[in-house]
């Protein structure tokens, strides 16, 4: 499969990627890992006429936690979280996502901000943001300015990056004492997009949760946020009943089509069940934490 | 566009189009046609190289993306004439039917034996999980891995036991 014909761009700067994306705007598209895009092009669904590969800036890619935030550069790869200690010790979420991501050799290339930029609704890293409570850094030539992720993913593969903006950076706020999560995939194979994916963070003090996050992969047009089941879990005791109270609200969130990987019922059914794990599983890190 | 890619250890200049991938450089440019070209779609692995050391799918890349790189294909593993210890063990331990997945299954092998000398069994089946075979079942690649990685570490240690004193 060959891409229709562009122009390639290979920026050494974010200054000098921004240039570029004022001049060519909805003509240029940003390439990072491109195991997404790449395909894209071959398939000729997408055919830029500038393809702006931000791979060699210095400094786009790594993982810091400082000032009671975890920042992730947009170019860093899902292996490098996959290989990172601090997400191994604190971010069990997004340490239980990482390995999921396609298969391994994909996650040597393909990038977090990619993925959250691309807004696939089977995408793993915005349900895992989502129930985080993330937030994107979005940077043009001439602003900067940070998007609460619900906020930045708007639509199957729309976000609300403008033409000449470039996502930077990721940022996840620091879990407080008393917090775990994780996330659950159901694929076919390894490297198969997800049948369903569920993400869970939780908080809990004394005997209460603070707050719940969960957020559901693959089940609608875009990664959504199951507020209606994090709602039932605020101040509530974290008991089996209300787990399961969570997952039926969830459930009713999704909107899943039926497609060659299960029908729309069977998915929903999935999502209940992984809600109710997910949370049980939380519940006992946030516990050990 | 003008482009410079050290080649199995040689520096190789090539004229491309940027739409050109990486796959195509390396087979229908630079002539080697031991990386295949399996699925097309990112999925089965066929033509995994390596890339500054890193496994990656050929078929998702664009040559132009190599530039001022090094990429190292199948047919760079044999160093002297000596097949290259995944490739004795692939050999030995008849990690291959038809043989259309063994370069990037030893190209992804070598790899995994480089981060982890001593890789589990586990560890093994995780490392080739994005690389597809269609003849072996898998069982004599992740016997030809645990082979070479024996076959490396013992290797390793053997000049190791001469300077420690342990020449008989």
């Amino acid at each position: 499969m060959l891409p229709a014909r562009f122009d390639y761009h290979r920026p050494e700067t974010i200054d000098e990627a921004l240039a570029l994306l004022d001049q060519y705007g909805e003509n240029g598209k940003v390439l990072a890992g491109g195991q997404s895009l790449i395909p894209l092009m071959k398939l000729r669904f997408a055919s830029p006429g500038h393809v702006i590969d931000i791979n060699r800036i210095v400094g786009l890619a790594g993982i810091e936690e400082s000032g009671g935030w975890l920042r992730l550069g947009s170019l860093t790869r899902h292996n490098q979280v996959v290989d990172s200690e601090v997400v191994r010790g604190r971010y069990p979420v997004m340490a239980t996502a990482a390995p999921l991501i396609s298969d391994p050799i994909v996650r040597n290339l393909g990038t977090v901000g990619g993925s959250l930029a691309h807004a696939d609704p089977a995408g793993d890293w915005g349900s895992v943001m989502l129930a985080l409570g993330a937030e994107v850094v979005v940077r043009s030539s001439s602003t900067t300015r940070t998007v609460q992720i619900g906020d930045f993913l708007r639509d199957t593969f729309t976000t609300s990056l403008e033409p000449n903006e470039l996502l930077t950076e990721v940022r996840v706020p620091a879990p407080a004492a008393g917090s775990g999560g994780t996330y659950l995939k159901l694929e076919r194979k390894v490297g198969d997009f997800a049948t369903v994916g569920v993400a869970v963070q939780l908080s809990v003090d004394d005997g209460h949760i603070r707050s719940a996050g969960i957020a559901l992969t693959a089940v609608g047009s875009m990664n959504l946020r199951a507020r209606e089941a994090e709602d039932s879990l605020a101040g509530a005791e974290p008991t089996d009943e209300a787990f399961a109270t969570a997952g039926r609200l969830a459930a009713a969130t999704a909107q899943p089509a039926s497609d060659l990987r299960g029908s729309a019922e069977y998915k929903r059914h999935v999502v209940e069940v992984f809600v109710r794990r997910g949370l049980s599983r939380a519940l006992e890190l946030a516990r050990a934490s | 566009m003008q482009i410079t890619v050290t080649v199995n250890g040689t520096k190789r200049t090539a004229d491309v189009e940027p739409r050109l991938l990486l796959v195509h450089l390396i087979r229908e440019v630079f002539g080697l046609t031991g990386t295949h070209v399996g699925c097309d779609t990112t999925s089965c692995g066929a033509c995994t190289v390596l890339l500054d050391g890193v496994p990656v799918k050929s078929c998702t890349l664009f040559g132009v993306q190599a530039d001022g790189r090094s990429i190292t294909t199948v047919e760079g593993l044999a160093r002297n004439g000596q097949l290259h210890p995944v490739q004795a063990a692939f050999k030995e331990e008849h990690g291959l039917q038809c043989g259309f997945c063994t370069p990037g299954m030893m190209l992804t092998g070598a790899a995994l034996l480089d981060r982890n000398p001593n890789p589990s069994v586990d560890e093994i089946r995780w490392a080739i999980s994005g690389n597809i075979c269609r003849c072996t079942g898998y069982m004599n690649i992740v016997k030809a891995i645990q082979h070479a990685a024996e076959a490396q570490r013992a290797a390793a240690k053997a000049p190791a036991a001469v300077a420690a004193g342990g020449g008989q």
